[in-house]
């Protein structure tokens, strides 16, 4: 039995995956130069601008901002305040932006691309057939893999770092948006339907609007997501708390290693709070 | 002068459409159809006209298809054969942008559960129609507010409908529908989600709105009280086919088939009429909320000398006189519980009127109508006697 097997020639599927990176990457390399310098100058730029401001007052910022998103409890505020003094303290303050940089960029992009990802597929069962096992491979593949074409194109740094966030975190948000929509009750799409409402004029003045918290729901899972990719993309030479992390791993720094975790985890909790509380607010 | 003309119209669900027709012309049952096809009879061969400025009801019970069959009236479905005409235009022949026009100026919807968008006011529920069509800011909030002000509820325009009643809310979709100044109101059973008395309430209210306004009127019901109360004519489906099409005096006369005679013979029993067709609204009192002073303010204003007591629950607890709340105030007391009084007769609310007018003669008070322990309503001498005179419900038309 093993014999037939055994005859049967291996498959070239990772040639020819390799051929058709080499195809990309030299056709578009161009392209993707431009993507990696703009992307780089423009992140940096944000990232220079939010260490430009005193710590004090960011600090202050983040917890007036959490104290009136969570309808003035002193909880998250409080927690806020302590948790940015620690990562203050530790001298983990550039790195920390370095992070928020990556993480608003990857998430923004997620969602720009997400919600009309999410709205076609609503609309169509054609697209939702389609896109919906490409989103099943994506979260199901090991994050590590997106580092390979993203290095393949863009080098290292920060910009191949966004480009696997994205592809990491992109999933939740075109799902939540899919979903969103569909939920919207039928006799309320009926209802636009016969007062003849355009597509248009159904989808933001009737779906979205009632798909929001669903949607929302999904950006904040984005934006963790996007948040847990910040270690590995560290490894292709991302800046911020991920790379300190990873030195640590790689030098067997225990105390070190638990100190930049612990500043990503305090990250994690403040983004989620005031996301889901914007979420509840409206 | 025909408003609307549909000429043969079917709309099958689902796939193997050619061999569910075949099926459907050898007169086979819907389930027969569905096991044999898989596609789902919705409406078979239907053709009728509905004049300008009628009430025509479309009736039958739940999977006869009327709910499909309105849908077909304003393409939300498309038939699967046969033509729909709105004043002489096809409108299965025409493009989106036709459509759009006609949905937007010609016809109007209300639906079962009301259909109104949580997310804006009263207001902006109202302008919606108006506000697709483009028009401007200011005249659509004119529009809206005099459609809300002729249902009476300007006062509620900033208010969102999670927070009106099931009665207001359908008030709010019938005013949306109204604002547009539509010829046709295609109401897809409008008033089934709403409590027996303000059902009769609402069904009085359109009565007297199409004295007014006089629009062609496609009502779904699967009641056949509300049918024969507000139809001019009548179409009753079965399986997807319209089975007889005449007045409710056509219908309850000369009954086309056996099924049409047994849907009547529930009216045959409601002809003698149930207690909640009888019943009328009553004045509570609020045993856990009210004392003894808000009860004789309500009495006075409600010019009654009984008032109704019930708990947060609506849980019927018994009544109070006029004189026990006097007494019960003059001697300071905070709530009304000690002058309760508990030997109120009850009666259900499925009661026909002849098996409890005698228990309507012999009791000092009124009668009331409980469900569940319930407080639905309450029977009074006076209009008792008066709803047997009078048969509102047009039910005497074959005695």
């Amino acid at each position: 039995m093993s014999k037939i097997l055994d005859s049967i020639p291996s498959l070239p599927v990772a040639e020819s995956v390799e051929k058709l990176m080499d195809w990309v990457t030299g056709n578009f390399s161009a392209l993707f130069d431009f993507i990696q310098t703009g992307g780089k100058n423009s992140m940096d730029f944000i990232t220079d601008m939010l260490i430009a401001i005193p710590p004090v007052i960011f600090i202050l910022l983040v917890a007036i901002a959490a104290f009136f998103a969570t309808r003035k409890k002193f909880g998250l505020a409080i927690f806020s305040l302590v948790g940015l003094l620690f990562i203050y303290n530790q001298g983990l303050w550039e790195e920390f932006m370095n992070t928020i940089t990556l993480v608003i960029f990857a998430s923004i992009i997620a969602i720009i691309i997400g919600i009309p990802l999410g709205i076609l597929m609503s609309k169509s069962q054609v697209a939702e057939n389609i896109i919906k096992p490409i989103l099943d491979f994506m979260q199901t593949m090991p994050g590590f893999v997106y580092l390979i074409p993203a290095v393949a194109f863009f080098g290292i740094g920060v910009v191949p770092g966004v480009f696997a966030s994205v592809i990491f975190a992109l999933p939740p948000t075109v799902r939540f948006t899919n979903l969103g929509i569909r939920q919207v009750p039928r006799e309320l799409v009926e209802a636009a339907d016969s007062y003849g409402s355009t597509g248009r004029q159904k989808l933001f003045k009737v779906e979205l609007p009632l798909a929001k918290s669903t949607i929302m729901a999904g950006i904040n899972q984005t934006v963790l997501l996007s948040l847990s990719m910040v270690v590995i993309a560290s490894m292709i030479g991302a800046p911020g708390l991920g790379r300190e992390v990873l030195s640590a791993l790689q030098r067997a720094q225990v105390g070190n290693g638990f100190v930049a975790g612990l500043s990503l985890v305090i990250f994690a909790i403040i983004v989620d709070r005031l996301t889901q509380s914007l979420n509840k607010k409206q | 002068m025909e408003k609307i003309k549909v000429e043969h119209v079917t709309k099958i669900f689902g796939k193997h459409i050619g061999s569910a027709l075949k099926l459907v012309e050898e007169n086979k049952s819907k389930t027969e159809i569905l096991e044999k096809t898989g596609a789902t009879i919705g409406v078979y061969d239907a053709s009728f006209t509905v004049n300008e400025g009628e009430i025509f009801v479309i009736m039958g019970l739940s999977g006869s298809g009327k709910s499909t069959l309105v849908r077909l009236l304003n393409h939300l479905i498309e038939p699967t054969n046969g033509s729909i005409y709105i004043d002489g235009e096809n409108i299965s022949q025409m493009n989106k942008q036709q459509l759009r026009k006609i949905r937007r100026e010609k016809m109007s919807m209300v639906f079962q559960n009301f259909g109104l968008f949580p997310q804006r006011t009263v207001l902006a529920n109202t302008e919606y129609g108006l506000e697709v069509r483009g028009i401007s800011k200011e005249e659509r909030r004119l529009k809206a507010e005099k459609a809300l002000e002729n249902a009476g509820l300007l006062p509620y325009k900033d208010q969102y409908p999670s927070q009106l009643s099931g009665g207001m809310q359908q008030r709010v979709g019938l005013a949306r529908a109204l604002a547009n100044d539509p010829d046709i109101l295609l109401m897809d059973e409008a008033f089934s989600a709403l409590d027996p008395l303000i059902r009769k309430d609402m069904q009085d209210e359109l009565l007297e709105l199409q004295q007014k306004v006089r629009k062609t009127i496609i009502f779904i019901t699967h009641d056949l009280n509300e049918a024969l109360r507000i139809g001019d004519r009548i179409a009753l489906m079965k399986d997807g086919k319209i089975i007889q099409i005449g007045t409710g005096e056509e219908i309850l006369t000369n009954p086309a088939n056996d099924y049409v005679k047994t849907f009547l013979e529930d009216v045959d029993r409601s002809k003698v009429i149930t207690v909640e067709n009888a019943m009328i609204r009553p004045i509570t009192v609020n045993i856990e909320l009210d004392g003894p002073k808000v009860a004789l303010q309500r009495m006075r204003e409600e010019e009654v000398s009984v008032l109704l007591a019930v708990d947060k629950k609506k849980e019927f607890k018994g009544y109070i006189t006029a004189d026990d709340a006097l007494e019960a105030s003059k001697r300071g007391e905070k709530n009304v519980l000690s002058s309760i009084r508990t030997d109120m007769p009850t009666v259900q609310p499925d009661m026909l009127i002849q098996d409890v007018l005698g228990m309507i003669s012999e009791s000092p008070t009124p009668i009331a109508v409980v469900q569940e322990n319930r407080l639905l309503g309450v029977l009074i001498r006076g209009v008792v006697i008066q709803s047997l005179t009078t048969q509102p419900e047009g039910v005497t038309a074959h005695e």
